[in-house]
């Protein structure tokens, strides 16, 4: 009852402190430093001696049980790996993959994002449009690869435009989502402010569909070196993909591995890149979804 | 006594497949400037419809709605809408959302964010600024909408059930900011309730809706200004009105 007495005088109403006395209270962490990192350490000393335990076992059993000819041996892909880094064969072919995967993901996504921004929002557009997308995301990227060599060649453009259109659909029908599933009551809030169409357009439903978009971004990563070794794989002369197809040719299983190592490295640094756009996305998550 | 939104022989109908849902029938109301009108109904009886009706997100099927003398046709200038669910900018930290009318209008950014401070400390938000929708608890993020639709200085406010989702303590804490805010401002308040002891302790006049929007009382309320909402259940009177609405919205439903 006393609690009201004060606030009860006009518009001078006396604001509470930090706390209130209901809802949170920001206090500073505590915790020493292993406190903090202790489970990162452990997780990650695991990972490791996980990986080690399976090259230990696949050196053991590679020999002995396993022909080495067909399933190669850590000691064969480290020589591998050694003989391409010495003659510059490794980081050519890395560089060339590398480019195809960055330049498709780049022309996919902005494409992807640009058309889904204007179609979803026309309505009648979009209603057209929409199942000869469907029809065309559902075909295997893999099957266009033809037409790309007749169109491209088989340099660096048919691979950049093969990890393109993977990335490109994900990202459209991931943006698009995002753009419909806008929150009507958010554009009347707008309204009712005062708002016109374009204030809507670029204070609602562009950064509520940021969301969907970084969500098709984040997905669409890994299918961008996908595309890229897709590419490689049906036709090059370089590339990872390449060199996959080059050492299988010559019965080099070893160089085979090596390469499968590299892409697997590289994969592994997109995944991180993945995590770092889940951190920005988490910012557009709705709003009583709590982490 | 000028009349800030007129109603004559409002009806709202939804068109579902064949049929036609008809959600208002004839309704007549004048609502004067500067009171605190608290429109009272069990659910279902059609009185979110009328309050999107008079902030113009939805049309009406016939009849007529004026607001200053006009007719609505759209959202109107100098109204504020206080909606059930929060409508707050996700991606916009509370001061971000805040200051949002006055962005919309185009006042510079630091003139908006000085108002936009000054709400948030008198809604009880300081030391929240910077944060996320998400990061706050539905009464903060009630607080921080109501000084959002402050902060476009209307001066129609129009309320859907703002504290409905609240605790009863938080309620009551809120119903007390609100007529704070309000006394003395000259504003007009059209407050959307169930609740017949919110509708008392807030309103000067109460419009009991029964079904389809039907009006079944119009009760002007005596209790006296400022009101202290944990004092005001003692004064005399209280219990006799507060019978009078039990009785009306029980009549309604029968």
């Amino acid at each position: 009852m006393t609690n009201h007495d004060v606030t009860n005088s006009g518009t001078n109403v006396t604001a509470p402190p930090q706390h209130a006395g209901h809802g949170p209270l920001l206090v500073a962490t505590s915790g020493g430093w292993w406190h903090r990192w202790r489970h990162t350490i452990t997780i990650n000393f695991a990972r490791l001696v996980t990986l080690a335990l399976i090259v230990v076992v696949w050196s053991l059993i590679s020999g002995p049980v396993l022909d080495p000819k067909f399933f190669g041996s850590p000691l064969g892909v480290v020589r591998a790996l050694v003989r391409w880094s010495m003659d510059g064969t490794l980081w050519s072919n890395s560089w060339t993959t590398i480019k195809e995967v960055v330049l498709g993901f780049l022309l996919g996504a902005s494409t992807g994002a640009v058309l889904a921004y204007l179609i979803a929002s026309i309505r009648p557009l979009w209603d057209v449009l929409i199942p000869y997308l469907l029809a065309l995301y559902s075909v295997p990227k893999v099957a266009v690869a033809p037409l790309f060599i007749i169109w491209f060649g088989i340099g660096l453009e048919m691979k950049v435009l093969l990890a393109a259109i993977s990335v490109f659909f994900l990202v459209f029908l991931s943006t698009a989502a995002g753009v419909q599933n806008v929150d009507s009551a958010l554009k009347d809030a707008v309204r009712i402010m005062g708002g016109t169409r374009r204030n809507i357009a670029l204070k609602v439903t562009l950064p509520a569909s940021i969301g969907g978009l970084l969500t098709g971004l984040r997905m669409s990563i890994p299918y961008a070196l996908i595309g890229a070794v897709i590419g490689e794989l049906v036709a090059s002369n370089r590339g990872l993909g390449f060199l996959i197809n080059d050492s299988s040719a010559q019965f080099d299983t070893d160089g085979v591995f090596a390469a499968l190592v590299v892409l697997a490295v590289i994969a592994g640094v997109l995944n991180i890149l993945v995590g770092f756009i889940d951190r920005i996305a988490s910012r557009w998550k709705p709003t009583n979804e709590q982490k | 006594m000028t009349a800030v939104y007129e109603l004559a022989g409002v009806h709202k109908h939804f068109r579902k497949g064949q049929t036609e849902l008809v959600a208002l029938r004839d309704v007549n109301l004048s609502v004067a400037a500067g009171s605190f009108l608290v429109l009272l109904g069990r659910s279902g009886c059609g009185k979110s419809t009328l309050l999107n009706l008079l902030a113009g997100l939805a049309s009406i099927t016939s009849g007529e709605v004026r607001h200053q003398g006009r007719p609505v046709t759209g959202p109107q200038e100098g109204v504020g809408y206080l909606t059930q669910q929060d409508t707050l900018m996700p991606w916009r930290t509370v001061a971000r959302n805040v200051e949002m009318p006055q962005e919309i209008k185009g006042v510079p950014r630091q003139s908006r964010a000085a108002a936009a401070q000054e709400l948030i400390n008198r809604v009880g938000l300081a030391g929240f600024e910077h944060h996320y929708p998400r990061e706050l608890s539905g009464g903060m993020r009630r607080r921080a909408s109501l000084a959002r639709m402050l902060c476009g200085n209307p001066q129609t406010l129009l309320l859907d059930e703002p504290f409905g989702a609240l605790d009863a303590e938080l309620r009551n804490e809120l119903q007390q900011q609100l007529l704070n805010l309000w006394d003395g401002t000259g504003r007009t308040v059209v407050f959307v309730t169930h609740d017949i002891e919110e509708a008392l302790v807030l309103a000067d006049r109460v419009v009991v809706l029964g079904p389809l929007g039907k009006i079944v009382l119009d009760a002007q309320i005596s209790l006296s200004r400022p009101r202290n909402i944990d004092e005001i259940r003692l004064q005399p009177g209280y219990l006799e009105q507060y019978a009078q609405l039990v009785k009306a919205i029980r009549g309604a439903s029968a």
